[in-house]
């Protein structure tokens, strides 16, 4: 074994034009692979990130007539212990006014959070760019495109007028904004107190939302969490129920992204296969007489899988490297005008070691091919002198 | 005299449709030590009859026995450690592996059975290396050599596991006259050295009749042999 692997190791460094071939072959083809997946992975995560990043990924509604839900308290309590990929869970109120400035009217949602959970999934505080966080009892977050519609600053006061015909005068505190055209232009957002208070709810809340840590799981999660409520009339909802579209789209762009790659590796495969096996048919003189001399069939086929193997090794860390190459000219060459990339570009440790293994494997597979014609030799039919 | 090789019976018949017999009712055997020479027009069937007693060719019938043990029922595996350990190839053409130095590959026979090679076994090398006149050219790769030095090392590398035969089939085909020479003085000295048997097919008149015993086969069949 150990000198089919030596001898496998001499064919390598004096065929050296044929090694090379094959090695930029192999590393061509990981590289191609690692530049796609990393690619394509990055542009989905930054595509769900966008759509459901800061938003509620499962959230618990009521189906009762006054649409509240009362024991919030176990709800939420429920809820956290139900999953353990489940991170943040607050309690949120909900419910439509409308805004008063100069002569106009025009309809608000008003939303109540615990600020303080809530932030981890709205991300308010980092996306304030005008004043603070609600500190006091009415005190509002007020959105971009709202606050420029009603010429608002933080400090200023607004006055809403709730279904039931009450007038509330709140202080805006902040002004966020969370790059979505309709939260900027709608919301209002304050502590759970002050939104009960507008709403006339009393200590009831309208939902629970919460985020889990893998959103690709969000709806095996919240069938956890409805077994796991023993509030009645609620449903619960989760963010893939409501994106189906979203989903087959990326469904698709996975798939497409897989076959590319798989058919990446099959011309690898081949191309290693077919160049190993030449070089059975050009040394099959040599295999005959080691044959002769005594070298076992096993032995023989082995020179070619070992070849197979380190031609993999190779190829695998510098197509690895060429990969990186690749991705960090994509990143400074194709950029948005602000600087940043195109698609932002998502290094996966465990995609790459996977696609190096996988170049790995198969060029050993490749290698069976003329490693049975090296196995099948017979030396008779090499050393005949006619 | 102790018998290296015996044939008994052997027929070798080629093909399935249209059958081709090469070697008819051959029984055949050589002494220990002995120096023996196969002639024959190409197309007697002298070389199947080599790769029969070389077990790189099985008969259709009869017996083959190498140094008492019958072959023609071995598996692949036990007749190649079986040609490993007993017996060494000459062939016209040196084989060797032009990856490899000539000291490397005439230790190459040796590195098939036990990988590590030691001191004594490497000392041995380079006393074959001596034998045939390359202990200069020992650590040259096989391409950077004469085809009279290749062919020299091929004879190096099939002793170095001291096998009790050797077939050797027309060694020095490739070779002009005063390189021939050389070489069939090194086999015969090889001979009288370590009580090797030869078997060696030759077109060479004036080669063959130096040998111990002349055997000529014609269209399959032994139609001489002569003692000396």
């Amino acid at each position: 074994m150990r000198l089919a692997f030596r001898i496998a190791l001499r064919f390598l460094k004096s065929g050296k034009g044929q090694t090379v071939l094959i090695m930029l072959g192999i590393s061509v083809g990981v590289a191609v692979q690692l530049f796609i997946g990393s690619l394509i992975q990055g542009l989905q995560i930054n595509l769900i990130d966008t759509t459901i990043g800061n938003s509620s990924h499962i959230t618990i509604t009521s189906t009762s007539d006054e649409k509240t839900i009362q024991q919030w308290e176990r709800g939420v309590y429920e809820s956290e212990i139900s999953h353990q990929d489940i991170l943040y869970v607050s309690p949120a109120v909900d419910g439509s006014a409308s805004i008063l400035y100069d002569t106009s009217i025009d309809p608000v949602l008003i939303r109540g959070f615990n600020l303080e959970i809530s932030n981890n999934i709205y991300q308010f505080s980092d996306n304030i760019y005008a004043g603070n966080m609600p500190q006091r009892d009415n005190d509002v977050l007020i959105g971009k495109d709202l606050s420029e519609k009603i010429l608002a600053q933080p400090g200023d006061t607004i006055q809403l007028l709730t279904p039931l015909g009450e007038q509330h005068r709140l202080r805006v505190s902040g002004l966020f904004d969370l790059k979505v055209a309709s939260i900027n232009e709608s919301w209002v957002v304050s502590d759970l107190n002050t939104a009960q208070k507008i709403l006339d709810m009393g200590k009831q809340v309208t939902a629970i939302e919460m985020q889990v840590s893998d959103v690709f799981n969000a709806d095996l999660i919240a069938n956890r969490v409805a077994y796991g409520l023993s509030l009645s009339e609620v449903r619960v909802d989760n963010w893939k129920d409501q994106n189906q579209q979203l989903l087959s789209g990326l469904n698709g762009q996975s798939v497409s992204s897989y076959m590319i790659q798989v058919f990446v590796l099959v011309a690898v495969l081949l191309g290693i296969a077919s160049v190993l096996a030449i070089s059975v048919v050009q040394r099959s003189k040599q295999l005959g007489i080691l044959k002769a001399m005594g070298i076992q069939d096993r032995d023989a086929s082995l020179i070619f899988v070992f070849q197979g193997l380190l031609l993999g090794i190779l190829g695998a860390v510098l197509g690895i490297a060429l990969g990186f190459a690749l991705l960090l000219m994509f990143t400074q060459f194709a950029v948005n005008p602000d600087g940043t990339p195109v698609v932002p570009i998502f290094i996966n440790p465990s995609f790459i070691a996977l696609s190096g293994l996988f170049a790995i494997v198969s060029a050993m597979v490749a290698s069976l091919i003329p490693a049975r014609l090296s196995s099948k030799l017979n030396p008779i039919e090499v050393i005949k002198n006619g | 005299m102790d018998k290296a090789i015996t044939l008994k019976n052997i027929n070798k018949v080629y093909g399935n449709k249209i059958k081709t017999q090469v070697l008819f009712d051959i029984d055949l055997s050589f002494e220990a030590n002995s120096f023996n020479a196969i002639i024959g027009e190409s197309g007697s069937g002298k070389s199947t009859l080599l790769n029969i007693i070389g077990t790189l060719d099985q008969p259709t019938s009869g017996e083959v026995y190498i140094d008492g043990f019958r072959t023609d029922t071995l598996n692949k595996v036990a007749l190649a450690k079986l040609r490993n350990q007993t017996m060494g190839f000459i062939f016209q053409f040196h084989y060797l592996l032009p990856e490899f130095t000539a000291k490397e590959n005439v230790l190459l026979p040796y590195q098939i059975a036990h990988y590590k090679v030691p001191k004594d076994i490497e000392a041995w090398a380079d006393q074959l290396l001596d034998l045939v006149g390359l202990s200069k050219v020992a650590n040259n790769l096989a391409n950077d050599m004469s085809g009279g030095q290749q062919q020299r090392t091929a004879i190096a590398r099939s002793l170095i596991n001291r096998p009790k035969i050797i077939l050797a089939d027309e060694p020095t085909g490739n070779l002009d006259s005063d390189t021939t020479e050389t070489v069939y003085q090194i086999l015969r000295e090889i001979n009288a050295k370590y009580q090797t048997t030869f078997v060696v097919i030759t077109h060479d008149q004036r080669i063959a009749e130096k040998t111990d015993r002349i055997i000529e086969v014609k269209d399959g069949r032994i139609h001489l042999d002569l003692r000396r």
